[in-house]
Order: structure tokens, then sequence, then C-alpha cells
């Protein structure tokens, strides 16, 4: 029997009903507020995927690239006119004169200094330097006849890639048909191979597409990323502990307080600008070394590891700081034994966010002189030096098209690094964390 | 732990800054000079007797500052420009205690182009300083209008009829600043009567005012990035690109240049000096530094071995100088005049 109670109340399947018309509409709106959800993830998914096809399809053929391999007879008197074996005696040898001559053998020796000229743009102007480090590498070789891979001309190249068309006239091409039928001679005789590039990692920075490489960038990255490191960690984790263990509060930590989370949104290129005004202009450090960027990096970098440090600190439960001092320690016994420790882990994630952060900087680095074209690999912290995203903004800029899939590939080895040092980041935190029961 | 790391931080830190001498030239400025400057950097960096100059980008006003800043291995030894020094920045060096030499090392031309796609474009300097200039005279010729144009053919009609978009680079850009004062200003304002009545009626006798780009969409400024000027062009024929002659001479395959009055930008015009839309490349080497940071010489001397007509400098896309200029500038490379403010008048 169903009736309204006198009270206001609803019977009980009154009430039933006026939920099931309302359980609809909450359940309508909580499918939209799904669907908005999936929705809003399906698109950055989307271009993600988009972002990424764009970098590998251009990327991974940058990392490949077109060789053609030579006899070459190392003549002593001519690799190495001084006899003594030296990177000098070997530079004022003629190694040019021995690659091109073997060249000219193996098209069968065409005549006329046009002729010549067409042959000689097929290969790689770095291709006398490669002789000369292949000799040095293998000395016993010397006055033999050793069969080498030299890379090809960056036009050849994009050529042999398609995309210089051979339909194109002649006068609007950079390569000529003379060239093209010494190319497809060499293809004939199968002596052009497309494989690895092994300038890619073991090359430096060059004008030459075919010969760059990100050695330098790479080397020059660790070298700042190292001084970074060792600036940022100790100092940020000593500012952390003291603000949050130590220091009295008062106006003057809460004023500290509040600076060092306005220093976490400054933009970067004044952290560049002040280190050219200090360290440079001031203390008199050299231009474009890495001792420079990594101190900026790290004045760039010490607000994101302070701030993670404090909550990490702040993680740690009063009752353990309690307990060891019930139990007689001292505040720095507490410090270093028991709250340093587990708060270790999110200080070290918050160490590799902000590492990664500074990795992908070159806004700071412009100021002080690391965005530059520098070919020697740098051997310490005072060596010029760039760093890995400004060798990616320099090369997108060059006009030589073969850049265009080498950026790509220095983009790949970028992403690579970084996804690297956040899955360390996730490694430790997992490794050290210890959980509050 | 952290309290010795910091100790060997400041005590290494110290260390380095007494110790550290640059043995390094050390080059920045202009970003058209760059390409250049760095073949040559690397050219004398294979030498293994020195090591590779460092070359910055950054604009030719960066690099004329930068030399003259002041004495010492802080500063750069050399400075790019792709405009000549001006009175004011010599001075601004002379007040600085720094007495410079001014080598050129080649010209370079600055192209209109489009898809080769589109049909080319033949045009005056004038029309086309016309056609961007932000503001033209009213049709009664007695006051400044912003620039109505909307399509090449009203300029003249015998343009083709599609809508002006000119990609082109930024205000920081040096070979903005050029077109601006070739085009715009000189080839435009200073040719056409009426605007240049109208430009001294409001006390500008020279046209400074004219070299003020379009805003209203028909002038795209496309950032610093040639490449990416001749990749619009590539996907969008109906518009044309303002840029350096390498990047037309490495694409000359689907880009195509626009002839001005009648001459289209080859290495033989620009050399000549018959295609009118070029400038000078410069060095501007610092004399105190000179014996003191190894390589300086060298690197100077590295120039006059690619800088010919068949050099690595002219496949890269430089024009190179005649045979009279290349040897002035080697004689001054050994004599090394310093630069006085008569020589730049």
């Amino acid at each position: 029997m169903t009736r309204s109670t006198d009270s206001g109340l609803l019977s009980p399947q009154e009430a039933a009903v006026r939920v099931a018309a309302s359980l609809k509409k909450r359940g309508r709106s909580e499918r939209r507020f799904r669907y908005l959800g999936i929705a809003a993830i399906t698109l950055s998914i989307l271009f993600l995927v988009l972002l990424f096809a764009g970098i590998f399809t251009k990327g991974i053929p940058g990392m490949f690239q077109h060789y053609v391999t030579l006899d070459v007879v190392l003549d002593k008197g001519r690799m190495d006119p001084q006899g003594d074996m030296s990177e000098a005696s070997l530079y004022s040898g003629d190694a040019r004169g021995l690659v091109n001559e073997s060249l000219l053998i193996a098209l069968g020796s065409p005549e006329g200094r046009k002729a010549k000229r067409a042959a000689r743009s097929i290969l790689s102007s770095g291709s006398a330097s490669r002789l000369t480090e292949f000799t040095l590498k293998h000395p016993e070789l010397i006055g033999e006849n050793v069969a080498v891979k030299f890379a090809v001309d960056d036009d050849i190249d994009s050529f042999m890639r398609g995309f210089i068309s051979r339909e194109t006239p002649e006068s609007d091409r950079r390569i000529n048909d003379e060239t093209i039928e010494f190319v497809d001679r060499l293809d004939q005789a199968s002596l052009i191979s497309y494989e690895f590039s092994d300038y890619l990692f073991t090359g430096s920075a060059s004008r030459d597409a075919e010969i760059a490489g990100i050695k330098g960038a790479l080397i020059g990255s660790i070298w700042t990323l190292g001084v970074c490191l060792l600036i940022a960690f100790p100092l940020g984790v000593a500012t952390a502990v003291y603000l949050e263990e130590i220091a009295p509060k008062n106006r003057m930590t809460e004023i500290i307080e509040i600076n060092i989370n306005n220093l976490a949104a400054v933009p970067s290129v004044v952290f560049g600008i002040m280190g050219l005004a200090i360290f440079i202009l001031v203390f008199g450090l050299p231009r474009s070394i890495p001792l420079v960027g990594g101190i900026v990096l790290a004045l760039m970098t010490l607000p994101t590891i302070i701030i993670s440090s404090r909550a990490a600190i702040r993680a740690v439960p009063p009752s353990i700081r309690d307990a060891a001092l019930g139990i007689g320690a001292s505040k720095m016994q507490t410090i270093l034994h028991h709250v340093i420790p587990p708060a270790m882990p999110g200080m070290l994630t918050g160490t590799i966010i902000g590492m990664a952060q500074a990795l992908g900087e070159t806004a700071p680095l412009l100021m002080i002189g690391m965005v530059a074209f520098i070919v020697d690999v740098p051997g310490g912290v005072t060596e010029p030096a760039t760093a890995l995203p400004v060798q990616i903004f320099m090369w997108a800029d060059f006009a030589e098209r073969m850049f265009i899939q080498k950026t790509s590939a220095a983009i790949i080895v970028l992403l690579a690094f970084l996804i690297t040092m956040n899955a360390g980041a996730i490694i430790l935190r997992k490794k050290l964390e210890r959980r509050w029961q | 732990m952290s309290f010795r790391f910091l100790t060997a931080v400041i005590i290494s830190f110290v260390m380095t800054t007494t110790a550290v001498a640059r043995d390094y030239v050390s080059i920045s400025g202009s970003s058209t000079v760059f390409p250049f400057a760095t073949i040559v950097a690397e050219k004398l960096g294979q030498n293994p007797a020195f090591k590779t100059p460092v070359v910055e980008s950054g604009g030719s006003s960066v690099g004329k500052k930068s030399v003259c800043d002041g004495t010492g291995t802080q500063f750069t030894d050399i400075g790019n420009a792709s405009s000549r020094m001006k009175v004011k920045e010599l001075e601004y060096c002379e007040g600085n205690g720094v007495a410079v030499t001014e080598i050129k090392v080649g010209y370079d031309g600055i192209v209109l182009a489009n898809s080769k796609k589109a049909p080319l474009l033949k045009i005056s300097r004038a029309d086309l300083g016309k056609a961007l200039t932000a503001e033209v005279p009213d049709v009664s010729g007695t006051s400044w209008v912003p620039n109505p144009y909307q399509k090449w053919s009203d300029l003249n009609p015998t343009y083709p009829d599609i809508t002006i978009r000119v990609y082109g680079p930024p205000t920081t850009s040096g070979t903005r600043a050029s077109f601006a004062e070739l085009i715009n200003q000189k080839s435009y304002c200073g040719n056409d009567k009426v605007a240049k009545a109208l430009s001294a009626e409001r006390g500008d006798k020279k046209g400074k005012k004219c070299r003020a780009m379009r805003t209203d969409g028909a002038y795209i400024e496309a950032g610093e990035q040639d490449n990416l000027i001749v990749q619009k062009l590539k996907e969008d024929p109906s518009s044309f690109g303002i840029f350096g002659f390498s990047y037309l001479d490495q694409n000359s395959d689907t880009v195509q240049s626009a002839e001005l009055d009648g001459v289209s930008p080859t290495f033989e015009a620009i050399g000549s000096g018959k295609y009118k839309a070029s400038r000078a490349l410069y060095f501007y080497v610092k004399h105190a530094h000179v014996g003191v940071v190894p390589g300086i010489e060298e690197y100077m001397t590295e120039w006059t071995k690619h800088w010919g007509d068949d050099g690595f400098l002219a496949d890269a896309g430089m024009i190179p100088m005649s045979k009279v200029e290349r040897k002035e500038m080697m004689d001054r490379m050994n004599d090394l005049p310093a630069l006085k403010k008569d020589d730049l008048k």
C-alpha cells in the first residue's frame, strides 16, 4: 500500500522513483565528464604521436648515410712527409691527393679538368681527415693497399635519398649531369653503401652536414651538467635542511622562503645575463666554457631542488625526530641519520628533474657564449663547449638540406637522454622509498 | 659530506679563475657572416697546431659592440658584421680604447623568392618598396596613409593578380635592416617623387621612416630561420619570401628568385653590383689581441685561402670580391690600419 505520510517525508517508494529519475541524470553527467577526460587524453596522445612521428620519420634516416668504399694505397712518402707519424706530419701530407686518385681509378680514370672536378665533388671534404685518422689508428698498414669507407658529399647523399630529382633541369640542381653519371657508375660497381652514420656520435660540429656529429655537444652537456650537479645538489640540500630543521621561524626566513619561490619563476635568460655580468665580466672567466655554464644552470635549478627537498623533509613524520631526540641523539645526528636518509628519494627526484630541465636549456647559455660553433671536443670544464639543445638549434638553421635529418637525429638523442634521466629518477625513488606505517 | 663538496668546488673555482687564459680565437656577430666564418674556423682547426676558433652568432650590432667592449681575454677578438660600422659604433670603440681594422670578406645578396610552381615575378625595386612599406602617400599626395595595396596587381596591372604575402626576417635581423634600407628607403622613398617630397615635408629628408615594414599581414615575420621561410614557400606557392642568397643557392630546384629591375640574383650579377639588393660582409679585428691570442693572424690568412671564385665559401653561397679588392684586403691584414672616422664617411 502506498501513501504519503503526514510528516512531509516521502514514502520509500516515492523516494525510490525520484532517485531513479535523478540517477539517470547523475549518470549522464558522470559519463560526460569521463568522455571529456578521455577526449583530453586522446588529444594529447595524438599530438605526442604526431610529434614523435615527425621526429622519427626524419630522424631515423638521419642516423644513416651513404659511404663510398675505395681502395687507397697508403704511400709512406706522401702520407707522412716528415716520417715521424705525428699529427702535424700527416696534416702536411697529401692525404687528399691519395683519396682523389683512388676515386678517379674507381671511376675508370676520367680525363679533363671538368670531369675530375665533377668526380671530386662526390666525396665529402672531410675525406682527407678520415684517411689521416685511419692512418693514425692503424700505423702498421702504411705502405699497403687498404679499403677505406669515405662519406659522400651532402648533396650526393640527398640525391641518393631521392630528395634531388634527376628530372630537374641541370641548371636548377645542386649536382650536374656528369656527377650523377659518376655516382651511377660507383653505384653499379656496388661501391656505395647506406649504413649507420659513424659521424653522428663520433664526429663534432662541422659545416659539412655529412661529417657533422654530436660528440662535442654531448660531452659539453655532460661537463656542464656535472658542474651544475656538483654545485646545485649540495647547496640545495643544505639550504633545504637548514630552512626546515635548523632555522628559526621568523620574518627573515620567511623572506628567504618567498624569494626562493620567486627565483623558481625567473625566466632562464635572466640567469644568463647575470652569469655574463658576474662570472665573465667581474671574475674574468673566458666565454663559452662549461664551468660558467654549469654555475649559471646550477643557480637556475637551485630553487627546484630546494623546494622538492623541503617537501621531502617535511614528509618525514615528526615521530621519527622525536624518537631520535628522545633516546639522546643530538640535533645533527637526528638530521644526518634519521631525516636525510628517508628524505633522500624525494631530494634525488627533485634533483634529477632539475637536471633534466637544465639539460634542455639554451637561453641562459646564449648570454655566456655557449651558443656557438665549437668544433673541438671539450677536454675539461675550462675548454669551450656547447650543449646538445644548442647544437639542435644551430643545425636547424643551416642552409644545407642534410642538416634537416641530422637535426631530428640529434633530437632523438636528446630525448633518449631525457627519458633515461627521468627513468633513473623513478628507479631511485622506487628503490629508496620507505613507507611509514 | 656536502660541506666537503662545497669547499672543493670553491677551491677549484678560485684556482681556475686565476689560471684560465684563452688559447683560442673568439668571434661573434652577424648571423649572415656566421655560416662563412664557421667554415673558415673549421678549416683552421683542421691544422693540429691551432685550436678551432669559437664562433658565436647574434647579429651585426652584437658583433660590432662585443669586439669594442674592451681589451682582455674575456672579450671577443673579432666581430662579424653584415653592415658597416657607423660613426657612433666607432666612437664606442674609441671610448673603450679599442682599435680595430675593418676587413671586407665578400658580398651577400638579398633575394625575394617564390615557389617554382608559381609564375616568376619581375618587379622594380621601387614598386617592391611601395608594396611592403608601412605607409604610403594617399591619392592626392598630401598625407601618409596605411599601405592600401592588397594585391601585386594593384601596384601595376602587369604584376600577377595575387594577394601580397611576403615572409621575412624579424627586426633583429641584419637582412631585414638591409632590405628596409635598400628597398623601402632608398629605392622607393628616395626615388618616388611624391613619397620623397612628402618625406621631406615631415622632416625626414633621408626617408628613414619608410623603413617600417607593413604590419597588416602583407609582411609576415617568420623568425630568424630562413629554412622555415623556404619551407613555407614550398607549401604555399602564392606567397613570397625574403632571405639571403645562400638559401636560394641551396634550394634552387624548388624556389626561384624574382627579377628586380630586370636583374636576377646570380653570382655574377651580385658580385659585379648589377643586382642592387646586396651588401658587403665584414669582420672587425681587435689590434690589442693580435699576437696575444694565438691563431688570429692564421684565421685571417685562412679567409684568403677560401674566399676566391672556386673556394669553399663560394660553394656555400658567399659572393666573392673582385681580385683587386681581395688584394687590398690582404694588404690590410698585414698592415692592420686602424679604422678611423674619416674612413666611414
